[in-house]
């Protein structure tokens, strides 16, 4: 009954690292950029909902959700320079705005957090055959599914998404054929950002004390899930999330209680050992024979 | 002019050393630490640099060897009346351990050189972003394990009472000793084959450079010297937590490289005097300055903010890095042959 009860928790925080590292893997997949500061859209959304305590639920949703995008717009404009340069200097100037931000954060707000009181209500439970069950469990697994569903649909079936996949595959290429890319760069920045505000709404209700690092704390896992699952495709890479997710909770309850401390150990050993034996991804199928050094 | 300029390129560097120091020694009290800590700082980027520059493969782990340094050097030399007490679950054998300055020095580049040699074995095979991760990940078990494992770290305690030996002597040394060595490696043949490797992987194979043993060769020196420049750490701080060497001090390492130019010791040496010079100058901005006949007084976070902002302009608008990845070149300029 434990490991069922486990089990569930797993999934929920599976689900919600599923949706950060397909933000994180959208990006990457359309221009090659690891974006650190994906974490701080979260934490920009939450802290958008704090500042509307009160408010109607639309208006807060709302606000919550156009803060996010436009930031990732934002961040879109300000990484164009980035675009020629070494893998190495990108990531690292991701992760100077991510610094900017947490600090800029933490300079106007403190470290000390604030409640945000968004849809409480959800974060009651439920009783189903001995099993409890919070409210936003449910609706986080529901809306992460069909938000995936959602992505995949654009990405497949509309011309937008048909670009935004040429663009990931060749760039060069694609831009021969004709593809606005510039255009569809925006378009992957704006897409992630609706998924980034979209956790952001169930991560507020999970966690409702909002800091500086309330996004930080979500975007480490979910970018090593996006790694171990695999980077360049949305559902390897989401699947990674999710694993990563799943097997924390698991791990904490599997563990006997004195070495419950070395959890991270443990995860990060797996981690290792599934980057070793499968360096392109753990969910991503044998692909081209190009050799890896 | 070929053999004048590879004197140069580590006689200039150690020079600009040199200098830094000597200034140090002229200013207050305070501002003395903060030079102190900019030259150990130093010699931990160029250690990253070893790894990273030569190779071209990023490493979130290498502040994993520093900190085994700095642990091992610092609780070998604690005197060992104190420890039995303050750490009652540590191994007898550490806990009435008391060694000199010089061999926890020389004892936190071996345990540096052993930790990164076994983890470099498996790991040197990846590139590119899952060695970032994995590395990643060997900087997070290093510190869950040195953190929780109460037997041979100070657990969630502070390692204090470290003999305080890395003055302005030690730390100008250290770095100068870190350079060399550095410099040596990248002018060996293992150093030039790893560059090789780095160039182009598929080509440097094909002319029978083993990628793997050349990567491995320079982890575990990298490994070395940020285990040697861990304990110069310690030494320089009197008291560690494992938080102190941990995910802020690997990004800001790591940022000092690029910041520099990542090809270059120069850079390394170059991004690591300015980001941490700056870095002390704006903790005594914060302290408050009196600057002429008005006082400043920044609020404190603005440091932070600001090093934040300087950092993303350097790589935009430099993204080669500040030296442009080369070496210090010769000051005067040679006259042009007709």
């Amino acid at each position: 009954m434990i490991y069922l009860q486990a089990f569930v928790d797993a999934v929920a925080l599976g689900t919600l690292f599923a949706l950060v590292a397909m933000g994180i893997g959208l990006v990457f997949g359309v221009i090659r950029l690891v974006n650190f500061a994906h974490g701080e859209l979260l934490t920009a959304g939450a802290y958008a909902l704090l500042f509307t305590k009160g408010m109607p639920l639309p208006v807060r949703i709302v606000v919550s959700l156009a803060v996010v995008v436009a930031l990732s717009a934002l961040m879109e404009f300000i990484y164009r320079p980035l675009r020629t340069v070494s893998p190495a200097t990108v990531l690292i100037a991701t992760f100077a705005v991510s610094f900017l931000l947490q600090n800029a954060a933490l300079l106007a707000f403190g470290t000390q957090g604030e409640n945000v009181e968004f849809l409480t209500e959800l974060n009651t439970a439920f009783v189903v055959g001995g099993l409890r069950i919070r409210w936003i469990t449910v609706v986080g697994l529901v809306v992460g599914g069909l938000t995936l569903a959602a992505t995949g649909w654009v990405l497949r079936r509309t011309d937008a998404g048909l670009q935004m996949r040429a663009a990931a595959a060749d760039v060069q290429m694609a831009r021969l054929l004709g593809v606005p890319v510039r255009r569809v760069v925006v378009m992957a920045f704006l897409v992630a950002g609706l998924l980034a505000g979209i956790v952001t709404l169930v991560l507020a209700v999970q966690r409702p004390l909002i800091t500086p690092t309330f996004g930080f704390q979500v975007m480490i896992p979910a970018l090593v899930g996006v790694v171990v699952g695999g980077l360049d495709r949305l559902v390897p890479a989401a699947l990674g999330g999710f694993a990563v997710g799943f097997a924390t909770v698991m791990l904490s309850s599997i563990l006997p209680g004195a070495q419950r401390v070395f959890l991270n150990t443990v995860l990060f050993v797996l981690v290792i050992t599934i980057l070793l034996l499968k360096p392109d991804g753990l969910f991503v199928g044998r692909r081209r024979a190009v050799e890896r050094v | 002019m070929r053999r004048r300029l590879a004197v140069w390129h580590l006689l200039g560097p150690s020079l600009l050393v040199v200098a830094v120091a000597a200034v140090g020694t002229t200013t207050s009290p305070t501002i003395q630490f903060q030079v102190r800590s900019v030259l150990v700082t130093a010699a931990i980027v160029v250690s990253l640099y070893v790894f990273v520059g030569n190779s071209g493969v990023i490493s979130f782990g290498h502040v994993s060897f520093v900190a085994v340094g700095a642990f091992a050097a610092g609780i070998a030399s604690a005197p060992a009346e104190v420890k039995p007490s303050t750490f009652p679950k540590m191994l007898p054998f550490l806990a009435n351990l008391e060694i000199g300055n010089v061999e926890s020095l020389l004892l936190a580049a071996l345990v540096g050189a052993i930790y990164a040699f076994w983890v470099g074995i498996p790991l040197m095979r990846l590139s590119g972003l899952s060695a970032g991760i994995a590395t990643f990940a060997v900087l997070i078990i290093t510190h869950n394990v040195i953190r929780n494992w109460e037997a041979i770290g100070p657990g969630a305690k502070t390692l204090a009472l470290v003999p305080p030996t890395t003055g302005f002597l030690q730390a100008t040394v250290g770095l100068l000793i870190v350079m060399a060595i550095a410099y040596g490696y990248q002018r060996s043949r293992w150093g030039r084959r790893l560059r090789a490797t780095r160039e182009d992987p598929l080509a440097a194979q094909a002319s029978g450079i083993e990628v793997h043993r050349e990567r491995l060769i320079a982890f575990t020196l990298s490994g070395a010297l940020a285990g040697f420049a861990g304990g110069l750490f310690v030494h320089l701080l009197g008291s560690i937590t494992t938080e102190q060497v941990f995910l802020d001090l690997t990004f800001v390492t790591l940022a000092m490289l690029v910041v520099g130019g990542i090809g270059s010791m120069w850079g390394a040496l170059i991004g690591a005097l300015f980001i941490a010079g700056l870095n002390a100058f704006l903790v005594e901005l914060e302290k408050g300055v009196v600057l002429g006949a008005r006082e400043l007084d920044l609020p404190s976070g603005t440091r932070l903010l600001t090093l934040g902002v300087i950092m993303f302009v350097v790589l935009v608008t430099r993204p080669e890095g500040l030296t442009g990845g080369r070496e210090l070149s010769w000051p005067i300029r040679r006259r042009r042959r007709v």
